[in-house]
């Protein structure tokens, strides 16, 4: 657990990033840090490696007053995304990996061992290790930077919009492994990002910040988009919230209708809607069984036909439900 | 050509001292610069008085300092050490700005993620800000040798010049082979330091002649 108690940062020309700001972090998830620019949702984070040093206040990990440590023994011990990666250019993949294991005084082979285990394991082949990292893509640089924090197994890291650079198709992918890795490692990660729709994907708790640095409110997304605390986490979570928190809905049992016979397949795989000319009608969203009710429901809407598709982990068609039961669904 | 094949030996010894003259201040300057340049970096209201500085060192005509350092230094006339602190000093004016444009070629996010991953104030210096500062300090590192080279023979002036010495017997005996010698050798001379140096740098910075990404692939 990572403890802020009423930690503040005070620049000398009088500004002040972070004011009394105390929240828990809880070990082992993703807690986010959201907020408009000047919020001090960077500077807060920067403070749990002592990259920037607080004014006051105590922020401690697992109880232990993080000014007690030696900041460069500290940092050894967490992990640390930045937006653009923040790559060694002079360094191959696998090196920048391994810059962790080799300054803890791993020899060699095992940090070189366990930088390609690695590279493995954020979905980088294997074959880019010798690379530069001007060679690689931005979602590959990404990737590289997501290896590099935890080369050396910390149990926290620190990632500052680290997805905002790349292009949303790419930031979709990151955002998605992310959180297929995290239910491996079970990190405790802190992110921060200016994005509500980020804030709520990632996180299992959000801690939204106002300008100013003030805590407007640190609760779980669903939470969040249900019940938030005043008119600034309101306005800043946004209009559709409503439609966003069906997120957190998951149906147990959508009662599907069998595939209609205009559903037109192709082994199975649904391709688009007849219509009775030689062109197909597009499919629209496809959702799978256990998905949000806010899957269904963009599936109805997309379609041209009022039905939207069930497909199952193959992507064939098992279903279709109708706009009567998504509303029947959403009254419930 | 008989002056040549009889002056050998004379021809090899003003080489040998045109060299040593010219490469010593170099590496002094290098090993002067790049401190000097981490303290302008890490306190930035200096970097651009050290370079306008630097600008003053070396607009000061070569000769001129040849001859006033000895009564500075207290060295005799005639040492070689005059002309070492001479072209050191231009080679530090020059080199400064090199270095605290290479330092400051590291990007913010590099230095930033250098420090948060853990590496020691020197340790990052060492390992990750100068040899990304490599190229740009290699630009200045190149230029400050050839001036070097060719500001030897200056020296000739006060009896220390290397292959400059060349040139003055020319004119003494009004005699034109050992000028002739004198400024193909200097020129030889430049033009394998020069080629030592990129090579040098080629292999220092195999990363800096990587193809950039086609497309953007995640």
């Amino acid at each position: 657990m990572i403890e802020f108690e009423d930690v503040t940062k005070q620049y000398p020309d009088g500004t002040v990033a972070v004011d009394k700001l105390s929240l828990r972090i809880p070990s082992n998830q993703i807690t986010v840090f959201v907020g408009p620019s000047g919020c001090g949702k960077t500077t807060s984070l920067r403070m749990i490696n002592r990259t920037i040093e607080r004014t006051s206040g105590t922020i401690s990990i697992d109880g232990e007053d993080i000014n007690g440590k030696d900041p460069v023994t500290l940092r050894r011990g967490i992990g640390y995304v930045i937006q653009n990666a923040g790559l060694f250019p002079h360094k191959t993949v696998v090196e920048n990996v391994a810059t962790v294991p080799k300054l803890l005084g791993w020899d060699k082979g095992k940090a070189h061992g366990t930088a390609m285990e690695l590279l493995e394991r954020v979905g980088l082949d294997v074959k880019l290790a010798e690379r530069y990292p001007a060679q690689l893509s931005g979602g590959q640089q990404q990737r590289v930077g997501v290896a590099r924090a935890l080369a050396a197994d910390p149990k926290i890291m620190l990632m500052d919009e680290p997805f905002s650079a790349v292009d949303p198709i790419v930031r979709h992918q990151l955002q998605e492994e992310l959180l297929r890795l995290q239910r491996d490692i079970g990190k405790t990660i802190v992110f921060v990002t200016h994005d509500i729709d980020e804030a709520i994907k990632l996180g299992d708790n959000v801690a939204v910040l106002r300008v100013g640095g003030k805590l407007a409110q640190f609760a779980p997304p669903a939470e969040l988009l249900a019940d938030p605390a005043d008119d600034f986490v309101r306005g800043f979570v946004g209009q559709d919230r409503g439609y966003r928190a069906l997120t957190f809905v998951h149906p147990e049992e959508l009662p599907l209708k069998p595939v209609p016979d205009e559903l037109a397949l192709k082994d199975g795989v649904p391709v688009g809607w007849k219509n009775g000319s030689a062109d197909l009608l597009p499919l629209g969203a496809l959702f799978k069984r256990g998905d949000s009710l806010r899957a269904a429901l963009d599936a109805v809407l997309t379609s041209p036909t009022g039905s939207g598709v069930c497909v199952d982990d193959d992507g064939k068609a098992i279903g279709v439900i109708d706009q009567s039961t998504v509303a029947e669904a959403l009254r419930s | 050509m008989n002056w040549i094949g009889d002056n050998l030996g004379l021809i090899w010894e003003a080489l040998r001292e045109h060299l040593y003259l010219a490469i010593v201040p170099v590496i002094l300057g290098l090993i002067i610069s790049v401190p000097l340049g981490y303290v302008a970096t890490r306190y930035s209201w200096l970097a651009n008085p050290l370079i306008a500085f630097g600008g003053v060192l070396y607009s000061l005509p070569s000769i001129a300092l040849f001859i006033v350092i000895p009564a500075i230094l207290g060295t005799k006339v005639l040492a070689t050490i005059n002309i070492i602190v001479a072209l050191t000093i231009y080679t530090v004016s020059l080199l400064i700005r090199n270095v605290i444009d290479g330092l400051r070629s590291v990007p913010p996010d590099v230095r930033q993620s250098a420090i948060a991953v853990g590496y020691s104030p020197l340790h990052r210096v060492i390992t990750v800000d100068l040899p990304i500062a490599v190229p740009v300090i290699f630009t200045g590192l190149r230029v400050v040798t050839v001036a070097n080279i060719s500001m030897v023979s200056v020296g000739a002036v006060i009896g220390i010049g290397g292959l400059g010495e060349l040139f003055t017997l020319g004119f003494q005996k009004d005699f034109l082979t050992p000028v002739v010698v004198g400024v193909v050798l200097s020129l030889l001379l430049a033009l394998c330091a020069d080629l030592i140096l990129v090579t040098l740098q080629r292999l220092l910075t195999p990363w800096a002649r990587v193809a950039t990404p086609v497309g953007e692939v995640a």
